[in-house]
């Protein structure tokens, strides 16, 4: 009776937002991979003469305090904002997969160690957790990526771990084992699958707030040094001229946001997609 | 005349988007009379019944000539008007008991609920009226239950919780839908004994049911659909003993009973299954004073029973008997706390896991629910060929091997790309056998395999079932809560109660000569016709 009643299967439709964001990330996309041909400028050519220029037909976004072209520097700078987080996101996910894989097949005491030191890691906020870490590492790129990383593990070791305790009680499961499968074949064809069957959407979601955290910590001068082109540290030196030059820390604001809620936009959708396939 | 109809309904059409799952049916039900639906699931009889009420899906177009209840004119009533209807003319009783109480809420408060909304002001308070309809419906200990959460009760007295708020307007015609499915047999003699008081007290009852035997002594007419159309009407009793309609023929002859042992469920009608060989004294499985204890709480107690080489077994009890984890103790998938269980004279029980693996593909299950055991991102080759990997068949040899069991469940090779939610539930029992008997099992354990299917489907898959195992010589622990297939099926059964067994023996002499008082009483209660 139910397959009558719950009727067709609604059409996704793609929104206008989707399609921006789309092609927001593809724009970014390109000025990573390819910012020699987005732009003919240096971003660390220092030109004092054009400092604190506004936007003109020669430099869009204008430049910053040191003659440098801003649209040039916020290209050159998001190979680094999206690299580290991108790297802290592997880094969380390859991590965080394995403890709550690791969690859900073992259960009894290394199952209560493991959840109850992703309960204490999860209890500082990620920022202020990645920030003590670099307290102890030192700044720097790598640095930044670890501490990073590891303020994200929480997430996908409850969700994974989860997922396996679901899994693994399942009924395939079950009758896998009659089959004669060994464990280990059991884990890698039916466990494991479904188990991270999450973690795409989850990592994608997470990846805007790894953007916003490496932003924030370059901000704070925990990242790259000076004078490397990165948005969060493109904002703090521009903080200091916002009053004859607000352009300089203004636009790579403005990347960070549009490149923050464009990776959230794309998760959101692909988070609901994949839901919809649930059974 | 008309004003004698309590429900006059004509050519009734309810239509999902371009689909027609109710077909110009004629619904007329007097004061007074009870009246039944039966057909299996798609046969468009709950949809019919929820659009008394006016509690249609969203998407249901609905059209008839005349739409009558009570002498008012319903067809596209407003919710106002039919919140009139509900509850103080027709109570209905929605599918699925255990899950429609509230689980958060007392049934007390559900009750004064129902109380309250059907406004009929009594100078008796709410509290003595919820007893009063608890009492009604045969709950023992009314005044203390009202405290009482779902959960706390059993499946009959939920059911019974049930009855009673839809009771409480004091509805003419009190709709249930189902009201015995999912219940223990014993249960639901009780449920039916309930409804057929209340039909004798002058009650309107519309009963729905996939089950004509259920239903054929409670109701004075009964409607037989599919496909959205009524097929056959008649006096209940009638209808059971001599159905004109093929459809109903064959719904008829497809239910399992002591008449039709050896006998074809489905097809052409009486023609014999092949004959089982059994190998007497020659036991495959033994089981030796099985217990299994969870903390402190016994679940199976002292379980002993052998089966022979190519015989059939079959394990009845009501949810709770303990059958389910004697099954899992024999799959190994449970270690039993004491006792043991030997196959092929070897120990099973209580060997490591490494060196009963070998032998695991020398024993199948056959789940209750397929879907379940199915990994739902593997297509139907590779549910079946998983099972093949046991024997070392790869390859071309592997294709052959599942094409040639595809073929021998009757689905073609079509269905070896498809994917467990794009089969019927049917299809899905299929394959499961397929894939029980891929390896050459010497044991196949079947658990409720066949409860979730509707009585046709039912009687195909255990035709099957049949035919499979007797042609290559498996011996097959049947274990079900249904007696009726049991008796169909097994050459012998084992009755179990909380967890020990109370009687076994021959099928034919457990059934017809009962000695312990519980199986008489199970027995008791199948319905007869």
């Amino acid at each position: 009776m139910s397959q009558i009643l719950s009727g067709p299967v609604p059409k996704r439709h793609y929104s206008v937002g989707y399609g921006l964001a789309v092609f927001f990330l593809f724009l970014v996309l390109l000025a990573v991979l390819l910012p020699a041909y987005l732009s003919h400028y240096d971003p660390l050519n220092a030109d004092p003469l054009n400092a604190m220029l506004p936007s003109s037909w020669q430099h869009w976004l204008g430049t910053d305090q040191l003659g440098r072209d801003v649209l040039t520097r916020i290209i050159y700078g998001s190979r680094y904002s999206l690299l580290i987080s991108l790297a802290s996101m592997a880094v969380a996910v390859s991590i965080g997969s394995m403890l709550g894989l690791l969690a859900g097949l073992a259960k009894g005491p290394l199952d209560e160690f493991i959840s109850r030191a992703v309960d204490v890691i999860s209890a500082f906020p990620d920022l202020l957790l990645a920030l003590m870490l670099i307290a102890f590492t030192g700044p720097g790129t790598t640095n930044l990526i670890f501490a990073l990383g590891v303020a994200s593990i929480p997430r996908f070791t409850r969700v994974v771990r989860a997922q396996t305790f679901l899994v693994m009680s399942s009924g395939y499961v079950e009758q896998a084992k009659t089959f004669g499968l060994t464990r280990r074949v059991l884990i890698w064809r039916h466990v494991l699958p479904h188990a991270v069957a999450h973690v795409p959407a989850l990592a994608t979601l997470g990846l805007g707030t790894a953007i916003i955290g490496t932003a924030g910590l370059s901000f704070l001068g925990m990242g790259p040094q000076p004078p490397t082109a990165e948005w969060g540290l493109m904002l703090a030196e521009g903080r200091n001229y916002l009053r004859n030059a607000w352009w300089i820390a203004v636009w790579p604001g403005v990347a960070i946001t549009l490149t923050v809620i464009s990776v959230n936009t794309l998760g959101r959708y692909w988070q609901a997609a994949f839901e919809g396939k649930q059974p | 005349m008309t004003q004698a109809l309590f429900i006059d309904i004509q050519n009734l059409t309810v239509r999902f988007g371009d689909k027609t799952v109710v077909r110009g049916i004629d619904v007329q039900l007097k004061h007074g009379e009870s009246l039944a639906f039966v057909g299996e699931s798609g046969s468009g009889k709950t949809v019919t019944a929820r659009s008394l009420i006016g509690l249609q899906d969203v998407k249901a177009r609905i059209t008839a000539d005349r739409f009558l209840i009570n002498g008012e004119d319903m067809l596209n009533a407003s919710q106002r008007r039919w919140r009139k209807i509900r509850g103080r003319q027709i109570g209905y009783v929605l599918q699925d008991a255990l899950v429609s109480l509230d689980p958060l809420r007392k049934v007390g408060q559900q009750l004064k609920d129902a109380l309250r909304a059907s406004q009929t002001r009594t100078p008796d308070s709410l509290h003595n009226q919820s007893i009063a309809l608890l009492n009604a419906v045969g709950f023992p200990d009314a005044e203390t239950r009202l405290a009482a959460y779902p959960h706390q009760l059993s499946g009959g007295l939920r059911q019974r919780a049930l009855i009673a708020t839809a009771l409480a307007g004091k509805p003419q015609l009190l709709i249930a839908d189902e009201p015995t499915t999912a219940l223990d047999m014993t249960v639901q003699k009780q449920i039916l004994d309930l409804l057929q008081k209340r039909r004798d007290g002058g009650q309107s009852l519309l009963l729905i049911s996939h089950d004509l035997s259920v239903v054929g002594k409670l109701a004075d007419r009964v409607l037989v659909m599919r496909n959205g159309e009524v097929v056959e009407e008649g006096q209940g009793e009638q209808l059971l003993r001599a159905p004109r309609h093929p459809y109903t023929q064959q719904l008829l002859a497809a239910v399992p009973s002591p008449a039709t042992r050896g006998l074809r469920l489905s097809g052409e009608r009486g023609l014999a299954l092949p004959a089982k060989q059994i190998a007497k004294g020659q036991p495959l499985l033994e089981v030796n004073g099985l217990h299994k204890h969870y903390a402190k709480k016994s679940v199976v107690n002292n379980v002993s029973f052998t089966l022979a080489v190519g015989e059939t077994l079959g394990i009845v009890g009501e949810s709770g008997s303990g059958k389910t984890t004697v099954a899992r103790m024999v799959m190994g998938l449970v270690e039993p706390s004491s006792g043991h269980i030997n196959i092929q004279g070897e120990r099973w029980s209580q060997v490591a896991e490494s060196e009963r693996r070998l032998r695991r593909r020398g024993i199948q299950l056959i789940a209750q629910d397929p879907l379940s055991s199915f990994d739902p991102r593997y297509n139907v080759e590779k549910i079946i060929g998983e099972s093949l990997d046991s024997v070392g068949i790869y390859g071309d040899a592997r294709l052959q091997r599942i094409r040639q069991l595809l073929d021998e469940v009757q689905l073609g090779d079509s269905f070896l790309k498809r994917f467990p939610r794009e089969l019927s539930g049917g299809q899905r029992q299929r394959i499961a056998i397929a894939r029980a008997f891929a390896p050459n099992p010497a044991l196949l354990i079947a658990d409720e395999p066949v409860s979730a299917l509707d009585v046709s489907v039912q009687a195909q898959v255990l035709d099957l079932l049949a035919e499979m195992q007797a042609e290559h010589r498996t011996a097959l622990l049947f274990i079900s809560h249904d007696l009726g297939v049991v008796h169909h099926l097994a050459d012998r059964v084992v009755v179990m109660k909380d967890g020990a067994v109370v009687e076994q023996g021959q099928v034919d002499t457990v059934f017809h000569r009962p000695v312990h008082p519980w199986t008489r009483k199970l027995i008791d209660s199948l319905p007869t016709f």
